[in-house]
């Protein structure tokens, strides 16, 4: 590992070893905005109908958000595994080429799903919605992954922390579980429409365990690295806690299916399992901020705030989803708003949060010197934003759920004219979310970028 | 050498994937279901196209799917509501639902497919009973 020879700042003293992970954190960075743009004009849809309808109808627009917001959620966690594997300690990534491999096959997978999109060739399932077909690339790119992340951690490192086995069981699960939501072409299942749909939900619920496999990795990761202290990572407690969180991920998908008439028993253990994983990450997160010495608070800034920001949504959320586990809550939530606020609030208030600081502390690496005063002004909008939407989504919930269950003969559209201001919100509070992303975002990516087209910065072929 | 933590956590693993494998076998394979009649063909082509055009972007089926469009598992048998009216709506084009043009068949086959659906169970469930544990005993339509 040889410094770089560019002596202005920027990267003065990083080894960088598979540039590829900042063309990953660098995408992914460029999806989270597209997914923005596409939830804004989803939220125009809410409130002006016809609006762009002809050329982008909203069974386009929701796909076009959701997979691009998914998009940054794993190009991200997978950036930031691929560069702290192969710049950070010990291991060295088995093989640089095939991260590229990896890279590039995803990038062609997503233009490909953004066509069909365009072009309104749908798979038709939730979080999945392209055609069937492309899963074999997508399963084939996670291989790669796991091909790569055993080979060069397994021999390699001994007593591994947590995060190291909860990336490793995150590319495991997330090839079962993507695996399993395709189990509906299987005319057995495909035929019988409610197993069909507990299955649908099952491989739904345990992806996005996965994926959070690897940004709460992440977390732990950068806990560890801020600090300077691995214990964290080494703690028998943290053991207990992931294993509790695995068996979260493995059992306890079901609550979303409360009311579907399947089998008795499934419900019953969704309600004994309930959602432990967020006491776990919550749990840690306050441990680590307690002990954590005062300059390093200083040394960090920006990730540490953003990391006790993400604890801050982790306790909010998990207040909602503790109470929506109660089945007799989540009679009442369940199919309103409610529940888009769970979702917004861990994949924007918790994932994003987290993998926003996973960003910064590797941009901090990178250029020491980075300036943080537009990502500042970004990150107090960001939350106050993301606060107001995450309360306006609380609030059409309840509206739906009031409107399911206490009117009688109130047709659907009647309720949604009356809820038209609370959709007005929505657009607000999320068009205020996407300007502080912009001003996060926008010299992140230039830093990652210019870094990427530096020449003289040692990048090891480890073949 | 393996480090002796390490094969304590491998060996908790190991146990974690054990009951996991039965449990989704149970799952895959298992037959106590409360509904099982299986889609007719004419169902199963609704289904498709109900697949191929993302309904599940608007509207729900047990409250599962997006949310600017309304719940559908009993549209078939609502009050006021049925064949007629599903395929009024299905090349309307009204608000924000695209202008869809399906053939007669294909609006056959999606109200077919719909009130399969319909038979499979209540959403909401209103005749459900919350018990003061916390449970909720749904109704179902077509209970074993």
């Amino acid at each position: 590992m040889r410094p770089s020879n560019r002596t202005d700042g920027l990267i003065s003293s990083i080894k960088m070893r598979n540039k590829i992970s900042l063309l990953y954190l660098a995408t992914a960075l460029l999806a989270l905005l597209l997914g923005m743009i596409f939830g804004i004009l989803s939220g125009l849809q809410y409130v002006m109908p016809e609006f762009i309808k002809a050329i982008l109808p909203f069974n386009s627009l929701r796909p076009f958000h959701v997979t691009s917001v998914i998009a940054w959620i794993i190009l991200c966690a997978v950036g930031g595994i691929y560069y702290y594997l192969s710049n950070s300690e010990a291991p060295r990534l088995y093989s640089d080429r095939l991260s590229k491999i990896h890279y590039f096959l995803f990038l062609g997978i997503g233009l490909t799903i953004y066509y069909s999109y365009y072009t309104g060739n749908f798979g038709g399932k939730e979080y999945l919605e392209f055609p069937p077909y492309l899963i074999l690339p997508i399963l084939f790119g996670w291989l790669l992954f796991g091909i790569n992340y055993y080979k060069t951690m397994v021999g390699k490192v001994r007593n591994w922390p947590v995060y190291y086995w909860m990336w490793g069981t995150g590319i495991l699960f997330m090839i079962y579980h993507l695996s399993e939501a395709y189990l509906w072409l299987h005319p057995d299942i495909k035929n019988n429409f409610i197993k069909s749909l507990a299955i649908q939900w099952k491989a739904g619920g345990s992806f996005v365990g996965s994926w959070n496999m690897l940004v709460y990795g992440t977390a732990i990761y950068l806990m560890a690295k801020i600090k300077g202290d691995d214990s964290i990572g080494r703690k028998r407690r943290s053991f207990f806690f992931y294993f509790l969180g695995l068996t979260n991920l493995m059992f306890g998908w079901a609550h979303h299916i409360y009311i579907v008439p399947t089998a008795p028993w499934v419900r019953y253990v969704a309600y004994g399992i309930s959602m432990t994983e967020w006491i776990i990450l919550f749990y840690m997160i306050y441990e680590w901020r307690k002990s954590l010495p005062e300059e390093t608070k200083i040394k960090n800034w920006l990730p540490y705030k953003l990391l006790v920001m993400a604890d801050v949504w982790v306790f909010l959320n998990l207040i909602l989803a503790l109470l929506f586990s109660i089945p007799a809550i989540n009679f009442f939530t369940h199919g309103t708003h409610i529940t888009v606020a769970h979702s917004m609030g861990t994949t924007i208030g918790i994932n994003t949060t987290i993998l926003l600081a996973s960003v910064l502390f590797i941009v901090n690496q990178i250029q020491p010197d980075f300036n943080l005063s537009s990502v500042k002004k970004g990150f107090r909008i960001f939350n106050v934003s993301l606060l107001l939407f995450w309360l306006s989504l609380l609030v059409a919930g309840v509206k739906r759920s009031h409107w399911m269950y206490f009117t009688k003969g109130i047709p659907f559209s009647e309720m949604q004219s009356q809820s038209h201001w609370i959709y007005i919100a929505f657009l607000l509070f999320g068009t205020g979310i996407f300007i502080g992303l912009l001003f996060i975002t926008l010299p992140v990516l230039k830093t990652l970028l210019t870094t990427y087209n530096l020449k003289g910065i040692n990048e090891n072929e480890n073949q | 050498m393996i480090h002796k933590k390490t094969k304590i956590y491998i060996g908790c693993m190991l146990a974690l994937v054990s009951v996991f494998s039965f449990y989704n076998f149970t799952i895959y394979t298992n037959s106590d279901a409360q509904y099982e009649t299986p889609l007719s063909d004419k169902a199963l082509h609704g289904q498709e196209l109900w697949q191929r055009n993302n309904c599940f972007s608007c509207h729900q089926l047990y409250g599962l799917g997006g949310y600017l469009g309304p719940d559908l598992t009993n549209v078939f048998s609502a009050e006021n509501k049925g064949p007629e009216y599903i395929k009024a709506f299905l090349n309307s084009g009204i608000k924000t639902m695209p202008k869809f043009h399906f053939s007669e068949a294909e609006k056959e086959a999606i109200v077919t497919f719909l009130k399969e659906v319909d038979a499979s169970g209540y959403y909401p469930n209103y005749n459900a009973t919350i018990q003061s544990d916390g449970w909720v005993d749904i109704e179902y339509k077509d209970a074993k």
